[in-house]
């Protein structure tokens, strides 16, 4: 007999969390403590040494974080996750976890700014190469893999540049060369694409964003497939004594949940960017209706990027959704329940106008962040990128006249018509 | 069969274990499982010949020779050494025969399927318990559990 397989839309409501023992509260509790009392001793020495199940300190695990965790594992079809403060710590805490001095990852170049400049001077400066490569052609991944090669990495749809990854094709690459791949699925959450169908290893996923959903907190996760051969090889900090964690072989001792259990009681212990339980609570709040909210958002967005395209104020429009998009087929087949909240667009006038229509918006909200329930909007040439050179600016793929949107949940009338208000004031 | 309606079954049932291959070494996944079992109310018999007692438990040399009544043998052994282990388990009675986390041995499971044992490969008895009756959930595991009832067990 095999148990009954739940749909994504009860899995947001009901994964990580049964009535609390104790009180019978229905909604989560938030423990909001930084400790847990032993029993005695011997339980102490037992929790520990990670012989019982049980919670010491809340920078290792909290009975409300944990529902997070479980509830995004259960989401994204994975076997574990563990949460972490932002998704920028998540990432990190994901890559520490099995990378030290020599190894080497291979990276698209699209990656989302904080991502790249972390991989790119933060680890190494801690002895670990990132090899940049053109994401849009599969191959690129397998030519830059060596020995010392321990982690793909690269986003379902990049941000800004919204290339969709061939992800069946990259995830046979890291495959076949026993490579784990690490996907930030962010912009496209577990509603619209879920790595794991096609092989990826480990995802990870700025919270913050439209898991969240609502601007209100920060927070970050990383999942484990549970099918990821840890024992291959080329990961001796799975399989080996920890030096970390009491000598405990982290892949032999827990399985296919290792990865996560080693993420947790090294990088979290060490690093300590534990996710506040209050943060958790909210994160929850959000994923119970993630697919009602994703549903709208891919709709608005699509109704934003058809207006745009025949506007005769905007030079193109960038979403993976519109037909004339290169990455319509990979979306159609990635994405096929929506190509996400965002999209860019280059405005008729260039810079000067592009800060004229941020400048505009009526109730569209200027700011630098994406996945909030209201529309967002940011002109990333005379904002986040202004310090660049126009050259500077072409290679990050932010041209002068680019603005991004994040199309949120309003009456779609209202935002078409700020939209337009401020493409006619900015044309001025 | 590892669906939570055999597992409840199992658990409900079976309170004395039969740990085969227990090791004395604290930092062994083996003994690990053994002292959460005692911890959780289970009765634990250490099967290993290298060992006169282990958890304050005495520890016999084979099944065979436990002079108890057995409900569940759990076998930390390589997969190649399972078959003359099913053999036994069928021999002395048991109801259950369950292979750890990383161990299958077609041959084996089958020996104990055939003689009306449960099997259950390839799974740790201790994450399995933690799963379904709370533990596992506060390390982020997808337990699969979802239910609008308070946990009928409660975990120590």
């Amino acid at each position: 007999m095999s148990d009954h397989e739940f749909g994504f839309d009860t899995l947001c409501l009901h994964a990580g969390q049964v009535p609390d023992a104790a009180t019978g509260s229905r909604a989560a509790p938030i423990y909001q403590t930084t400790s847990f009392v032993f029993d005695s001793p011997d339980h102490a020495a037992s929790l520990f040494n990670l012989q019982t199940f049980g919670n010491v300190y809340s920078r290792l695990s909290n009975p409300t974080v944990a529902v997070l965790e479980e509830r995004l594992a259960a989401i994204e079809r994975g076997r574990a996750a563990v949460a972490a403060a932002t998704g920028i710590a998540a990432q990190a805490v994901a890559l520490l976890n099995v990378l030290e001095q020599g190894d080497e990852i291979v990276a698209a170049r699209t990656l989302y700014g904080g991502t790249l400049t972390q991989l790119d001077v933060t680890l190494r400066k801690m002895g670990i190469a990132t090899h940049f490569i053109d994401s849009d052609n599969p191959e690129n991944f397998a030519r830059a893999i060596t020995a010392k090669t321990k982690i793909l990495y690269a986003e379902t749809i990049a941000n800004p540049s919204l290339n969709v990854l061939d992800l069946a094709a990259v995830a046979k690459i890291a495959n076949d060369a026993g490579v784990a791949l690490c996907v930030d699925n962010t912009f496209a959450t577990p509603w619209g694409c879920r790595p794991f169908d096609y092989g990826a290893a480990l995802v990870v996923h700025s919270a913050t964003k439209f898991l969240g959903g609502h601007g209100t907190s920060m927070g970050g996760v990383v999942i484990e497939s549970g099918k990821f051969p840890w024992d291959n090889g080329r990961y001796p900090a799975m399989t080996e004594p920890s030096a970390g964690y009491h000598g405990i072989r982290f892949y032999e001792t827990f399985g296919d949940f290792g990865f996560t259990m080693k993420c947790r009681m090294e990088c979290m212990r060490t690093l300590g960017p534990a996710l506040a339980p209050f943060n958790a609570f909210l994160l929850l709040q959000g994923i119970e209706t993630l697919p009602l909210r994703m549903e709208r958002h891919c709709a608005n967005a699509l109704a934003v990027a058809r207006h745009l395209e025949g506007h005769p104020r905007v030079r193109w429009v960038n979403y993976p959704g519109l037909p004339s998009s290169r990455y319509h087929d990979l979306a159609l087949r990635y994405l096929p329940r929506g190509a996400g909240a965002v999209l860019t667009f280059g405005i008729e006038g260039g810079a000067s106008a592009g800060a004229k229509f941020i400048e505009s918006v009526e109730f569209l909200s200027h700011l630098a962040n994406i996945g909030d329930a209201k529309t967002l909007v940011i002109h990333p040439a005379s904002t986040t990128h202004r310090q660049l050179s126009d050259e500077q600016q072409r290679a990050a793929g932010v041209s002068a006249d680019l603005v991004r949107i994040s199309v949120g949940l309003e009456s779609i009338e209202d935002i078409l018509w700020d939209i337009d208000k401020a493409l006619d004031k900015a044309a001025s | 069969m590892s669906d939570i309606r055999t597992l409840r079954e199992i658990f409900a049932r079976g309170r004395t274990v039969a740990v085969v291959g227990l090791s004395a070494d604290w930092f062994r996944p083996s003994y690990f499982a053994a002292k959460y079992l005692k911890e959780h109310g289970f009765r634990v018999i250490p099967v290993n010949p290298r060992y006169p007692e282990i958890l304050g438990e005495r520890c016999y040399r084979s099944l065979r020779d436990i002079p108890d009544p057995i409900d569940i043998v759990d076998v930390f052994r390589k997969a190649a050494d399972c078959v003359p282990i099913a053999e036994e388990a069928v021999e002395v009675g048991a109801r259950v025969f369950w292979l750890q986390l990383g161990v299958t041995n077609p041959q084996a499971e089958a020996i104990a399927a055939g003689a009306g044992l449960t099997v259950v490969a390839n799974r740790c008895i201790k994450i399995e318990y933690a799963r379904l009756f709370g533990g596992l959930n506060w390390c982020g595991v997808n337990t699969g559990v979802i239910s609008s009832h308070r946990p009928s067990m409660l975990p120590r």
